[in-house]
């Protein structure tokens, strides 16, 4: 497949900004369960601005995908059949809750309305907080579906997918975390560290499973079954158009192999390697390595999706022997 | 149910490009608005098609044959390209099966030509909406059309008749019987879309003709002295009754 730009930058920071929303409302549930210590200074309604503007930016990205992106309201209608259509739901959700936690984080409005089990006191951020979590739950999971659902795609006809989307979304989020956290001085920066480092690994564990799994791949189809004529011996003399076609255009990439390889080394370093050694080297008064981390681990992300189109082997390309 | 396919024959098809001028013609000019055309004069001339003739050699030289491949959409029994459309713009008909693009809802996000393995839709890099054949559903249920022609253009047009159109579902229909005679096939069965469009094999046609086709020879039983009997004086049955 060829990368699609508009869908790299859509998944990466929509990734991005939802693992940033889930770093901050996940330390404000350990300060209710006791398990962490409050904030010093809150930065959560912050965050969540941040997250938002992520998603925003990921959403405005996504239009530039479109051919007729006026129409792009008409993308909810077939949310019974369609990853792609859920996910337009999903996303808005996501992002007016995220908006609705900032908002009330950063007004007044942010009281107490319940008290659970006498002693871990629920209030209105943490019942929108819940909604966002959820909605970015099932926003990660449409994201990556909408790849992983395409059967013959088979590079992309994996849970593995729906893993890596969320592994790497949360990754990048928790290492922006850290980063703020080091800004902030808020006093979290442990956690965010840790969680940081320990999704980053986990992502690095499944995306080169992923790998692993593909390089085995074998497609059941050929150009045999593709025209159905069963000789071993087959040339394509010629492909139905001289100066190429849309088939030509949107499903072969044309790099060669030494690029190919150039980018798997380069989002496995930029995207896990560096940034782990950044994450473990930064302390709680490092913001540059804390941000350092982050804007590597974005750019090795963004080469990570873009060599996830890159490995996908589309099956009509058997119609095009002369190129592919 | 009936499902509207075509039946494409290998074995007849002489890679022509008849039926790809003829589609262009028919549908650029019809209800589906223009199909672009970019550097049409130039070097690298593209646009839109929805059908086209590929060319394949088979075999090692010298034995070698050259196979032209038609390829259009195949109008899916279960096509995947429709329940991926966000818009709903991809749909099958219910009534003949034949898988359209409503343009005015497409919003052009490509999904569906992902979801598709045979690469048979393609944006209009113009109108930046998916297009695809549409069996020149135009023509089909067109009254004012002399019934003969209600057909895809691309059959009328096909010098060879190795373009088969009817309904595949119907058992009596040309294009049933083009399908069980001459074992038709599907394109890639293995990803389980059941192509309503099938193809005919290449097969191998021609009769025996032996030297004594050409040439008469002498009349065998004459060689062996045995020729026909001589006339007889007797009474043959012939003679005795009357039939």
């Amino acid at each position: 497949m060829k990368p699609a730009i508009s869908v790299i930058l859509l998944t990466t920071l929509v990734g991005a900004g939802q693992g940033l929303f889930l770093a901050f409302y996940s330390a404000e549930w350990f300060v209710l369960l006791g398990i962490l210590r409050p904030a010093l200074n809150d930065y959560g309604g912050q965050a969540a601005a941040l997250s938002f503007l992520f998603l925003a930016l990921g959403l405005v990205a996504s239009f530039f995908h479109l051919g007729h992106p006026e129409r792009a309201w008409r993308a909810a209608a077939m949310w019974r059949s369609s990853w792609l259509s859920r996910e337009v739901i999903a996303l808005p959700a996501a992002m007016l809750l995220i908006l609705g936690y900032a908002l009330v984080k950063l007004s007044a409005l942010d009281s107490i309305v319940l008290v659970l089990g006498e002693s871990i006191p629920i209030s209105i951020s943490t019942v929108v907080g819940f909604g966002a979590v959820l909605a970015i739950c099932a926003l990660f999971v449409c994201t990556a579906m909408i790849y992983a659902c395409l059967k013959f795609l088979r590079q992309w006809h994996s849970p593995l997918t729906v893993l890596n989307f969320l592994l790497m979304g949360c990754a990048s989020g928790f290492t922006l975390a850290s980063a703020l956290a080091s800004y902030s001085q808020d006093g979290r920066f442990a956690y965010f560290v840790g969680m940081a480092v320990f999704l980053t690994l986990a992502a690095l564990v499944f995306r080169f499973a992923t790998l692993l799994r593909n390089k085995g791949l074998r497609s059941p189809s050929s150009l045999q079954s593709a025209i159905g004529v069963h000789h071993p011996t087959i040339r394509q003399i010629a492909q139905g158009a001289m100066g190429g076609s849309f088939n030509t255009r949107a499903f072969i990439h044309g790099y060669g192999a030494s690029v190919v390889r150039l980018a798997r080394r380069g989002f496995l370093l930029l995207g896990f390697v560096i940034p782990l050694l950044l994450l473990q080297i930064s302390d709680e008064s490092s913001i540059l390595i804390c941000s350092l981390a982050f804007v590597l681990q974005y750019l090795g992300l963004l080469a990570e999706r873009w060599y996830f189109f890159i490995e996908a082997e589309h099956p009509q390309n058997l119609y095009y022997q002369m190129i592919s | 149910m009936t499902q509207l396919a075509l039946v494409i024959d290998l074995n007849t098809c002489v890679g022509c490009h008849a039926c790809v001028t003829s589609c262009k013609e028919w549908n650029t000019s019809g209800q589906a608005g223009p199909m672009v055309d970019q550097n049409p004069y130039a070097a690298e001339p593209t646009g839109t098609f929805f059908n086209r003739v590929q060319s394949f050699e088979v075999g090692t030289f010298p034995n070698t044959q050259t196979v032209h491949f038609p390829k259009s959409c195949l109008h899916c029994e279960d096509p995947p390209c429709v329940p991926v459309c966000p818009t709903g713009a991809s749909y099958k008909r219910p009534e003949d099966g034949i898988v359209l693009v409503d343009y005015d809802k497409c919003i052009g996000c490509e999904y569906c030509s992902w979801a598709c393995p045979y690469g048979a839709r393609e944006i209009d890099e113009q109108q930046k909406v998916m297009k695809k054949c549409t069996l020149c559903i135009d023509r089909l249920y067109d009254e004012s059309l002399p019934e003969a022609e209600r057909k895809p253009v691309c059959v009328l047009s096909c010098p060879t008749s190795a373009r088969i159109y009817g309904d595949i579902h119907d058992p009596e229909s040309d294009a049933s019987k083009a399908i069980s005679d001459a074992g038709g096939y599907q394109l890639m069965p293995e990803w389980g879309t059941a192509p309503a469009n099938h193809y005919l094999p290449r097969r191998k046609v021609g009769i025996a003709v032996h030297a004594e086709d050409l040439q008469r020879v002498d009349n065998p039983l004459r060689k062996e002295d045995r020729g026909p009997r001589k006339p007889t004086t007797r009474t043959t049955l012939d003679d005795s009754t009357s039939w």
